[in-house]
């Protein structure tokens, strides 16, 4: 095994060499210069040719799809007889809610062809079809492997959706799309700017999960301040429930609920400079609070026994059977743990507790915002297929048919008047409700995916609530790493507008 | 007639070089081509950018992490590994106490069930002995921590895979227990073809079970080892090692950086940030790796052929 390999590198090495220095040199002999030239050349011609054809074969713009014509039922001018490709990721929310969409659209166009497919794996699908230049109509980039945004938006290989946030809504003539949809969507699929370039359809409420029915067995309701967040924690541990847990081995679970408390504590200006990665932004007192408040629950023992080294599945199960009171998480979690769920649980969200009344933003200010992005590609043959695909999606109909299937809202606002909510679900819509304006959302998961999860995630908040950093080295290690990003040319870099 | 030599060898070679050529040879220098672009991996779009993904390669630290986590990987897996292998091998196939009206050379009673024993994880894919594993190790409902609490043991919890200090000994445990078996069954094959008679020279001048190992098994055995070393090796850098740090351990890579390895690292950059021709560069140093490895080994490694 080893041999091989070793032998064929030399021998590049070795025509590399003759190729570059044939001409001058006299020792290689007359027969030795053909054959190797010849050798050379067998290996770099088709090199060129097939790297060429491999990596760069950006496809023309001869075989995009004519327009339609424009009409009021078709806003978007969608080709009718022009196929569409959708491809969808089949995660935890299934694929029924899109094939049902797509149903809608094949009634819409009945001479068009709908190709769509739903995968998990939407990077190894679609990579080598962006590479070709011949991506599908539709995406919803989603998953493990999700492409990176940044680099597909930077590598202009996205469509702008501002036609398709202009267009007239499904439901009602009188409304743009864009003026359906929850507030923070559009912006969220902004980077930089105008354009708009994704579109969430789900929204996720992200915060602190809890079963009420536990909380009402320790005759407490949820905390508001620090010192109630505490006494709760104390109270549980008297009957050996810990206070929290989470998902150890993925720690970028925490800022779900540690995220929004920083905004309440300090105001969303410090979100904002931690996004811009502002130098100094993570010294921010109100950042060093919460990181101390957070510590303190280790520190005390409110954490459950083990759960640094727990996945996420694990710390949810944990929680589900009662072991501890308190999960950051998002709303995701009542479909994925439906199964461990006790019936009579009564799942609820809440709003991080914050430090005290000094805070800058009330009790209820609350992280929520778009999930499972949709994007249309650049060189997508039927674009406008792709949108108008969406705008059905966006619509009250579909909307709600993904609300009553998959416990999730979606982008659209509305969509749950005549469905039963579940009880998390409902409880969702209540801290929606609640926040009111006070919602925030922190752009470092999507905009640097690296430095959220793998830095300031495990190496820094894992490191801190396994006990093994304290909060002011935290806190150093931290902004060494945004400095760090800050200075990456490898990454593109996005400032809140 | 040399010539006629020649093209009747390069007839017959033709097809499987070409093929090899297309199929091994050619990703090389592909993937090495690309490590001098910035190829994002999602745009067909792409330039030279000479050697600045080395450049920033030296000034990584997460890759410096990974590089000294695969080193250790290749030199202490197959250390233990073969060294258990050799061991087992050598109980089930020579260790065993004289029994009467047997054979003189026999292995430990029951040897032929420990053969199977040893070999059965080789049965099992990585993926699922990683999974596996991950739940024994589970701090909170495991199996090792109840174990630990059912003997009552209960102060001893460790964290496991959430412990950077254990996370890299605790993926490298797994990789053993899953390996081990197929060296035992690689020398115990070598041991078979080693005559009896030199086993029965060494019983009769008195040779304990310590001195036929060292003075006759392992000389004669050498060959063996070493090309059993370099496969561990190889194994320990590339693919094993992947399976088992990304389907265990957290992030993935550890609990800070703790057991992120080479072929992760090339992983997470290709597939996770968009930066494919990083991926490549870090590639290229892994194939560099691999054959130091390699042409390490087999020097240190280089002694005389012994003939029997």
């Amino acid at each position: 095994m080893g041999s091989h390999s070793e032998n064929i590198g030399s021998e590049n090495i070795d025509s590399d060499k003759s190729g570059s220095d044939e001409n001058g040199s006299v020792g290689v002999g007359r027969r030795d210069l053909i054959r190797r030239s010849a050798a050379l050349g067998l290996i770099s011609v088709p090199t060129m040719a097939f790297l060429s054809a491999c990596a760069s074969s950006g496809g023309g713009d001869e075989d995009k799809a004519k327009a339609g014509k424009k009409t009021a039922k078709n806003p978007l001018a969608v080709n009718e007889t022009a196929q569409m490709e959708f491809v969808l990721f089949d995660g935890g929310f299934g694929k029924e809610y899109a094939e049902d969409a797509v149903k809608i659209y094949e009634k819409g166009f009945p001479d068009a062809k709908v190709k769509f497919a739903a995968t998990q794996k939407i990077q190894s699908t679609l990579q080598p079809r962006f590479n070709q230049g011949t991506p599908p109509d539709l995406i919803d980039n989603s998953g493990a492997e999700q492409m990176d945004m940044g680099v597909l938006v930077g590598k202009k290989q996205l469509a702008d959706l501002t036609p398709l946030l202009d267009a007239v809504s499904y439901d009602d003539p009188n409304k743009k799309v864009r003026d359906t949809l929850r507030p923070g969507i559009v912006e969220m699929g902004q980077f930089d700017g105008d354009p708009v370039w994704i579109m969430y359809y789900a929204y996720t409420v992200y915060g602190v999960w809890y079963s009420q029915k536990a909380l009402d067995s320790l005759d407490a309701t949820y905390p508001q301040t620090w010192d109630e967040m505490l006494a709760v924690c104390a109270k549980a541990k008297k009957k050996g429930i810990a206070g929290w847990t989470y998902a150890g081995k993925y720690p970028y679970y925490l800022p779900f609920s540690l995220y929004p408390m920083i905004g309440k504590v300090g105001g969303r200006e410090v979100l904002d400079a931690i996004d811009n990665l502002e130098p100094n932004a993570w010294n921010h007192p109100a950042v060093k609070a919460c990181f101390e408040a957070y510590y303190e629950l280790y520190k005390k023992g409110y954490v459950l026994r083990g759960t640094p080294g727990l996945d996420h599945i694990q710390s949810q199960t944990a929680w589900a059977k009662g072991k501890a009171l308190f999960i950051p998480n998002g709303s995701w979690v009542e479909n994925e743990s439906a199964n461990v769920i006790p019936a009579d649980f009564d799942l609820a969200v809440s709003a991080p507790t914050g430090i005290d009344s000094s805070d800058k933003m009330p009790f209820g200010t609350i992280w929520a915002s778009g999930g499972e992005p949709f994007v249309v590609p650049a060189k997508a043959k039927n674009a406008a297929g792709g949108m108008e695909q969406l705008r059905i999606m966006l619509g009250e109909a579909s909307s709600r048919n993904f609300t009553s299937k998959v416990k999730s809202l979606t982008a659209y606002n509305g969509g749950t008047d005549g469905i039963t909510l579940t009880p998390g679900l409902k409880s969702g819509v209540a801290a929606l409700d609640k926040a009111g304006e006070n919602v925030v959302n922190p752009r470092l998961q999507d905009w640097y995916v690296q430095l959220q999860k793998e830095k300031i995630g495990v190496s820094g908040l894992g490191e801190m609530m396994a006990g093994r950093l304290t909060p002011a080295e935290a806190i150093k290690k931290i902004q060494g790493y945004a400095d760090e990003a800050a200075k990456d040319t490898a990454i593109k870099h996005y400032k809140h507008q | 007639m040399q010539h006629g030599k020649y093209r009747f060898i390069v007839g017959f070679l033709a097809l499987p070089l070409g093929l090899y050529a297309l199929f091994v040879v050619w990703p090389f220098i592909q993937s090495i081509y690309y490590s001098f672009t910035d190829w994002t991996g999602l745009s067909p779009e792409f330039k030279m950018v000479g050697l600045d993904n080395y450049r920033r390669m030296l000034d990584d630290d997460i890759f410096w992490k990974s590089l000294q986590h695969s080193l250790m990987f290749a030199v202490a897996l197959p250390l233990v590994t073969i060294s258990l292998a050799l061991f087992f091998a050598f109980m089930i196939n020579v260790g065993g106490r004289r029994r009467k009206g047997g054979p003189v050379i026999s292995g430990v009673r029951g040897s032929s069930f420990y053969k199977i024993v040893y070999f059965f994880p080789q049965v099992l894919s990585i993926a699922i002995v990683a999974l596996l594993f991950a739940f024994a190790y589970n701090p909170d409902s495991g199996a090792i921590n109840s174990f630990f609490r059912g003997v009552g043991l209960d102060g001893l919890q460790p964290l496991w895979l959430g412990d950077p200090d254990l996370a890299l000994w605790c993926v490298m445990a797994v990789l053993v227990w899953s390996t081990v078996g197929f060296f035992v069954v690689l020398f115990s094959a070598g041991m078979a073809s080693i005559p009896a008679d030199l086993y029965e020279a060494a019983l009769l001048d008195g040779a304990g079970r310590a001195a036929t190992f060292f003075r006759i098994t392992l000389p004669l055995l050498w060959d063996t080892v070493q090309s059993g070393w370099v496969y561990m090796g190889i194994l320990a850098l590339g693919a094993e090692s992947f399976a088992v740090v990304q389907i265990m351990t957290t992030g993935p890579g550890g609990p800070d950086y703790s057991t992120t390895v080479m072929v992760l690292y090339v992983y997470q950059k290709a597939f996770r940030d968009g930066q494919a021709a990083y991926a490549t560069t870090i590639g290229v140093a892994l194939l560099v790796v691999t054959l130091a490895f390699a042409a390490v080994v087999m020097r240190l490694g280089r002694r005389e052929r012994l003939e029997y």
